[in-house]
């Protein structure tokens, strides 16, 4: 039977817990809130390209790059994007199991967030690169990550890129996924993340012929890798709005855990005391019969 | 007198948005003005000046690789970088031009080379932009 002092004791430090999971939870909403402002500024950037790849792709007509070569299957390299801490809920864990999916021996790993190169050496798999990338994802992290890829890819090192992120469907789901970033099928528009849709709809056709400089195909060759670069950046942005949202949505469940636990033991250390109280007045009394 | 409505984005803001007299751009096939009214088309900006008339006063943005759509009332950009030439820190820009060419002296990556290259490009463009506006 723990004494009063215990449990008051318990509630203090229970107290402090809760305090810390609440302030990590405004943090991790306000921090959420940022990840979407983001993603919504790429949107008149997404629209432009939608447009210029509709136009490039139609005037190109039937056209070949060495970022669309079909290559038997050999060796894959696999980009994982997870998130440099922990607290999160199960993202990681959901993350990581898709990732484990992969064959050993032929799959390499490009990690960006320290959890996923964690695993990585933790399971003694082949690591090519670490990324790093910020609270606010920028473009330039996002073409580090895209240019190492598409370097791997045109050395025929890998024959094909895979990439695990996070899609952010809302703030509550959080979905696992695994898109194809090489060799590029077919040109799929680019929707200005944290979508919920996870892109892949159909490019819109213009109808304004267009000339071209130096030549269509040219243009489209050159185009190709920075689509790569600004899906990337995209998979980078929804990360990271996952990344908050499920860190938001852990803290809350820590808070409102702690809460119930602190009101569990007050209600459980008022009871005590009563009896306290009442053990003390019986004692009393008795002996105040006793000596009457 | 028909304009153009010059748009700059980058994936992380739009830039620029106004209605211009005149564009001057960077282009794979060499310096190009675009006046309203120009035939659609599609083509490569180099990293460099961006110079737009409007109401006789030039305004002039740094901007980094990209591609433009041009139709008859719209220049569209879109690159990674695009900065007003108000807005250059130029002491900035020379730090990150000595930055990156300090950087190519060392054995790199290709990536990393790629990369110092891209930034050095950058911050010539905004130097170039900033000083020759100065005269």
């Amino acid at each position: 039977m723990p004494s009063t002092r215990d449990i008051r004791r318990r509630i203090k430090s229970i107290k402090n817990t809760a305090q810390i999971t609440k302030a990590m939870q405004m943090v991790a909403s306000s921090k959420m809130r940022k990840a979407q402002l983001s993603a919504l500024a790429g949107r008149p950037y997404a629209a432009l390209m939608n447009d210029v790849l509709a136009a490039v792709s139609a005037g190109a007509g039937d056209f070949s790059h060495p970022l669309m070569e079909v290559r038997p299957l050999k060796k894959r390299a696999v980009v994982l994007i997870t998130t440099d801490k922990g607290l999160c809920g199960a993202l990681n864990s959901n993350l990581l199991r898709e990732a484990g999916r992969f064959d050993k021996d032929t799959t390499v790993y490009v990690c960006a967030g320290r959890k996923g190169a964690q695993f990585v050496s933790r399971v003694k798999r082949n690591l090519a690169a670490e990324f790093t990338y910020k609270d606010s994802p920028l473009f330039s992290e996002a073409r580090a990550i895209s240019r190492f890829v598409q370097k791997l890819f045109l050395d025929g090192e890998v024959d094909n890129v895979e990439v695990i992120y996070t899609n952010f469907i809302n703030t509550l789901i959080q979905k696992p996924e695994v898109r194809r970033l090489l060799p590029i099928r077919e040109i799929q528009a680019v929707e200005a993340g944290v979508s919920g849709e996870g892109g892949g709809t159909m490019l819109r056709k213009s109808d304004v012929e267009y000339l071209f400089e130096p030549d269509a195909g040219a243009v489209l060759g050159n185009m190709l890798p920075h689509y790569l670069n600004f899906l990337v950046y995209q998979f980078l942005l929804e990360a990271k709005a996952s990344e908050h949202s499920a860190r938001m949505v852990a803290m809350k469940n820590a808070t409102d855990n702690a809460k119930q636990i602190i009101k569990d033991l007050t209600l459980e250390y008022n009871k005590l005391r009563q009896a306290n109280i009442t053990k003390e007045l019986l004692e009393i009394t008795t002996a105040q019969m006793a000596m009457g | 007198m028909a304009t153009l409505r010059l748009e700059i984005v980058t994936p992380e803001a739009k830039i620029y948005s106004e209605d211009v007299d005149m564009v001057t751009l960077p282009c794979v096939e060499g310096e190009m003005g675009i006046y309203p009214m120009h035939v659609p088309l599609m083509t490569q900006v180099l990293s460099g000046e961006v110079t737009a008339r409007r109401g006789g006063a030039d305004y002039h943005l740094a901007v980094g690789e990209g591609f433009v759509e041009i139709s008859a009332d719209r220049v569209a950009i879109m690159t990674d970088m695009a900065i007003k030439s108000d807005d250059i820190d130029e002491a900035k820009a020379e730090e990150a031009r000595k930055r990156a060419e300090v950087r190519l002296q060392e054995k790199l990556s290709d990536e990393e080379a790629a990369s110092v290259t891209a930034a050095l490009a950058h911050s010539l463009a905004q130097l170039h932009v900033k000083r020759r506006n100065r005269r």
